[in-house]
């Protein structure tokens, strides 16, 4: 189906089936009850979730395939920003454009940015990727003011006056897909619980769909099948009559591309820009996010920025009357003395608790959360799975 | 002329930081070829040894001073440093100026500890992976660092002065016949890059003159013969770590004064330190100092007035652009060996 | 014809003469072996006809065009092939990955931006893939992982990977260097399938006497780096300078 095998059809079933339905699979917790705040089916962390699965995935594209390790993927995906908003800015509030050129700006970064910084590998192309994403980062705080809006970044405003919108003088344009307002919602309540369906997180879930699936015909193509052979030995590759550099300057792009989309979806649901976006710490976000979930795995970059904005939203709220109430039913000394131990790694702390799972994953899992969930599903069929698993090990598995 | 000099001597200790950061990077990539991005987490943990040293010093007792009152006139409470009870008053306050300084001799063992553990618990399993998971797991021991501290110091900068003797400015200009108060430059800045210079001194007279250091070179240029002449240089490349870490950790005590720590100036200055060492070249020793102090000195030469007006925010990326040129012209740096990490 | 000319070729490093006056022709559709002590600068002869170094002087001219100053790749579409002392396989991918590879390199050129087919789906590619693999006797082992192979597997396929290519001169660099005696025989009796059902010109560079009397059409026997002789096998056998040159070497 679409050009796809069957397996990798029912994966891309059930991711859209995951994020047609999130709104009710996020908030399992009925509305008012203690658990409640672990419901994560609001539409402001749901599209960021799907905006940093796109990310991700486009960050997998090149790292995953390639094995060339950028840290300064979020320049493109605060380039892509700028470009959208300015977008929004001058021509139309409608999100198509502003997205279109979003991914288009990115692009041509990244082009640039990828012929250079491509002509090395290994950790010199790491060190040129970053030293680029920190120069972007310090001019658009800087000397770029007049186009980025330095340190307060870029939002629309009442005198902003698109050139296909009408807005009435004096009111703040409202980002919107041919007049339906990204932050319109529609509530159901069924007995306790309530369920949020947002219009502009069903457009960025459509669009993340869109983009994981292109991401699975890219890597079953041969272009993947080159991507990964340049991983792996780029002599062969050399003396088989192939330019590897092409192949990884289009990874590079298109992965920078999908940055920009990302980006440019940001500026659409929330209609603001700031050069933090570019910031190192953010293109370490996305290199956390693709090795968490499993770099080189087709499904492994959506767990994982699943799971990093997940914790970033929900386990940072955590705070120290919650661990109290929890753990109420202990008695007081051993109650006070589980929280104290529990609570560094919660609340202001989750950074901790990622710092820690990332560093795991990286010494016991370097396949990701993909392979935990592959090694678990080993151990429950038992046996018979184990006599043929010599077998298995020679034979490669196709990535999930 | 003035100005010139102004800027060469404010690069100094931006410099002398990044040399040293540098070195310890260069020295643990050229011994154990291992890509340390933790290595900006163990500058900023020496500085947190310095805020540690001086709460340790000002720990205090409350006693009721009988003489004093309060505006009830209630007998007023005052914290005494336990320095107090064991120096007396007049040693103890200089025991508590000097706190900065008295860092050093706390911060070696405990910067040398924390290198090793680092080493034998974590590092060493790395050495057969690949860079990129190098880059990855100490980029995770980073963060996780950085939260500690957080955990224990808060997010805020905590600032902690150097001796009062030294905080003080000279006019360096009137020294060297210029007209007074042209050139002002801080005591403490010009004491960094003096302990800088004795630090390098002495790391590269350890590694040149003795029979450790000849070892631990001879085993930078071939482990694998160094290891069939039935030398145990894993053991030394361990110490070389800590050696490394205590660098970093010093750079960072005596850099308090001048930038009040806070939990993430490690990650501020690793990325600068990485592109120090790539500038210097992978593995090479006075290279990591010679781009240390360059790009030191660039960065605030970059930063005058006159140059920004011709190139504006040139400050803010002359360092990253030096950095690009350089690898595409030259990559093996300044002072790199051909053919390490060259490609 | 001399489908391969290599003349006047000298290289030198630092105060070393690797390669001094090198003349060498190589006839089409013949197996040639270049063999020589340690240091005789047969490996250096065999990067600078692929590329990998540029002579100081001399040219090398394949099928009456220099090769020189061309990037590996380019070289390799020429029409000329290598196989690695080490074997060079993309040890990521599974064997038929591995034997589609060259295919498409040879169907597509240099790069090509084909991203939305699907690998599998390319039909006259896995054909070809799939009777290269029945040609070696690997067909039941597509599905393998190949970093996991013998090494003689790996040699095989490798071996598979530049024929697949059509290439019009394949070199060998000590092909069995390493290998257990089985293996060693069985890359043998591969390269005189190789040799009597395909029109294509073998250059094979060779410690292994064994392999060289064997295989070989021609010898030219490298020392110093300069060619001593260069002549039939049954001449090469009896020949003083050769004993001369193997004996200087050993004593």
């Amino acid at each position: 189906m679409l050009g796809l095998d069957s397996k990798d059809f029912k994966l891309l079933l059930i991711v859209a089936a995951l994020t047609m339905l999130a709104p009710f699979i996020l908030n399992p917790f009925p509305e008012g009850s203690g658990m409640a705040q672990f419901n994560a089916g609001y539409p402001d962390l749901m599209q960021r979730f799907v905006i940093f699965g796109i990310f991700a995935i486009g960050f997998n594209i090149l790292f995953g395939l390639t094995g060339y390790l950028s840290f300064g993927h979020a320049a493109f995906l605060g380039v892509g920003s700028y470009g959208a908003m300015w977008m929004m800015k001058l021509f139309s509030l409608n999100v198509l454009p502003a997205i279109a050129v979003g991914i288009i700006v990115s692009g041509i970064f990244a082009l640039a940015v990828g012929y250079v910084s491509l002509r090395r590998s290994g950790i010199y192309f790491s060190i040129l990727t970053l030293a680029f994403a920190q120069m972007s980062y310090a001019l658009a705080y800087s000397v770029l003011t007049p186009l980025t809006g330095g340190e307060t970044g870029l939002q629309i405003k009442s005198t902003d006056n698109p050139l296909l919108s009408t807005i009435p003088e004096g009111e703040i344009g409202r980002a919107s897909l041919f007049g339906l307002d990204m932050r319109a919602s529609y509530e159901m309540n069924a007995g306790d619980w309530l369920f949020t369906f947002n219009a502009g997180y069903y457009i960025a879930a459509l669009i993340m769909l869109l983009a994981f699936y292109l991401s699975i015909r890219i890597f079953r193509s041969p272009f993947g099948t080159m991507l990964r052979a340049v991983k792996s030995n780029q002599t062969r590759m050399y003396y088989t009559g192939l330019n590897a550099r092409p192949y990884t300057l289009a990874a590079f792009v298109i992965s920078g591309m999908y940055a920009g989309l990302a980006g440019g979806l940001l500026v659409a649901m929330d209609t603001q820009v700031g050069p933090e976006r570019m910031f190192w710490t953010a293109s370490g976000e996305v290199v956390l996010m693709t090795i968490l979930g499993g770099a080189g795995t087709l499904i492994g970059p959506v767990l994982g920025s699943g799971v990093i904005k997940y914790m970033e939203n929900i386990l940072s709220k955590i705070n120290k009357d919650i661990l109290h109430e929890w753990f109420a039913f202990l008695p007081d000394g051993l109650e006070d003395f589980i929280v104290a131990i529990v609570y560094p790694f919660v609340g202001k702390g989750w950074h901790l608790t990622l710092g820690l799972i990332f560093m795991a994953v990286v010494i016991f899992l370097p396949g990701g959360l993909v392979q935990g969930g592959q090694k678990i599903a080993r151990l429950f069929r038992g046996k018979k799975a184990s006599e043929d698993s010599d077998e298995k090990s020679t034979q490669s598995t196709p990535a999930e | 002329m003035e100005a010139i000099i102004l800027q060469i001597l404010n690069g100094l200790d931006k410099g002398s930081a990044y040399a040293l950061i540098a070195l310890g990077l260069t020295l643990i990539f050229g011994t154990l070829g291992v890509v340390n991005f933790a290595h900006g987490a163990l500058f900023m943990i020496g500085a947190f040894c310095a805020v540690t040293l001086s709460r340790i010093l000002t720990l205090s007792h409350t006693v009721i001073d009988e003489s004093k009152t309060d505006f009830l006139g209630n007998p007023l409470k005052v914290d005494v440093p336990y320095v107090y009870d064991f120096f007396g008053q007049a040693t103890g306050d200089a025991i508590i100026d000097w706190a900065v300084p008295l860092s050093i001799l706390f911060a070696i063992p405990v910067m040398m500890l924390i290198g090793v553990v680092m080493e034998r618990g974590l590092i060493k399993h790395f050495y057969k992976r690949p860079h990129a998971d190098q880059i990855l797991v100490t980029f995770g021991l980073a963060i996780v660092l950085q939260e500690v501290i957080k955990y224990f110091y808060g997010a805020n900068p905590i600032p902690t002065p150097a001796p009062e003797a030294f905080t003080g400015s000279f006019d360096f200009g009137a020294m060297l016949g210029f007209d007074p108060n042209m050139i002002i430059y801080p005591y403490w800045r010009i004491i960094y890059f003096i302990f800088a210079a004795i630090i390098i001194g002495g790391v590269f007279a350890f590694l040149q003159f003795t029979t450790f250091g000849m070892v631990v070179r001879a085993g930078m240029a071939d482990r694998e013969t160094v290891k069939l002449l039935g030398i145990n240089i894993d053991r030394r490349f361990t110490l070389m770590f800590g050696l490394a870490a205590a660098v970093a950790g010093l750079a960072g005590v005596m850099y308090t004064p001048i930038n009040s720590p806070n939990y993430h100036m490690g990650m501020d200055f690793l990325v600068l330190s990485f592109v120090v060492v790539v500038v210097g070249g992978m593995g090479s020793l006075p290279g990591a100092v010679l781009a240390g102090f360059l790009l030191g000195t660039l960065e605030s030469f970059a930063s005058m007035g006159a140059v920004l007006e011709v190139l504006p925010g040139i400050n803010q990326i002359v360092i990253y652009l030096v950095a690009i040129i350089i690898l595409l012209t030259r990559p093996r740096g300044l002072m790199g060996r051909k053919g390490v990490m060259e490609d | 014809m001399a489908i391969l000319e290599v003349k006047n070729v000298n290289k030198r490093f630092g105060g070393l003469q690797a390669l001094g006056d090198v003349n060498l022709s190589v006839e089409e559709n013949t197996v040639h072996a270049i063999i020589g002590p340690n240091g005789a600068g047969k490996s250096t002869l065999l990067n600078c006809l692929i590329g990998k170094l540029i002579p100081d002087t001399g040219s090398v001219m394949f099928d009456g065009q220099s090769v020189l100053g061309r990037k590996p790749y380019q070289i390799n579409q020429m029409g000329i092939s290598r196989v690695f002392q080490t074997p060079e396989i993309f040890g990521d991918l599974t064997v038929l990955e591995n034997m589609m590879i060259p295919i498409f390199a040879k169907r597509d050129g240099a790069f090509r931006l084909h991203a939305f087919e699907n690998t599998f789906a390319e039909k006259h590619v896995m054909d070809q893939a799939m009777q290269m693999l029945e040609d070696l006797n690997m067909a039941d082992k597509r599905n393998f992982h190949s970093a996991s192979m013998s090494r003689g597997d790996k040699r095989r396929l490798e071996i598979g990977m530049c024929l697949a290519q059509e290439p019009r001169l394949l070199l060998l660099d000590e092909p069995t260097a390493g290998m257990a005696r089985a293996d060693t025989n069985n890359t043998i009796d591969l390269l005189k399938q190789i040799k009597e059902e395909r029109d294509i010109t073998i250059a094979i560079i060779e410690h292994d006497m064994h392999v060289v009397f064997s295989l070989a059409e021609r010898i030219t026997v490298l020392a110093q780096g300069t060619p001593l002789v260069e002549d039939t096998p049954d001449k090469i056998k009896g020949h003083p300078k050769v004993r001369e040159a193997y004996l200087g070497e050993s004593a």
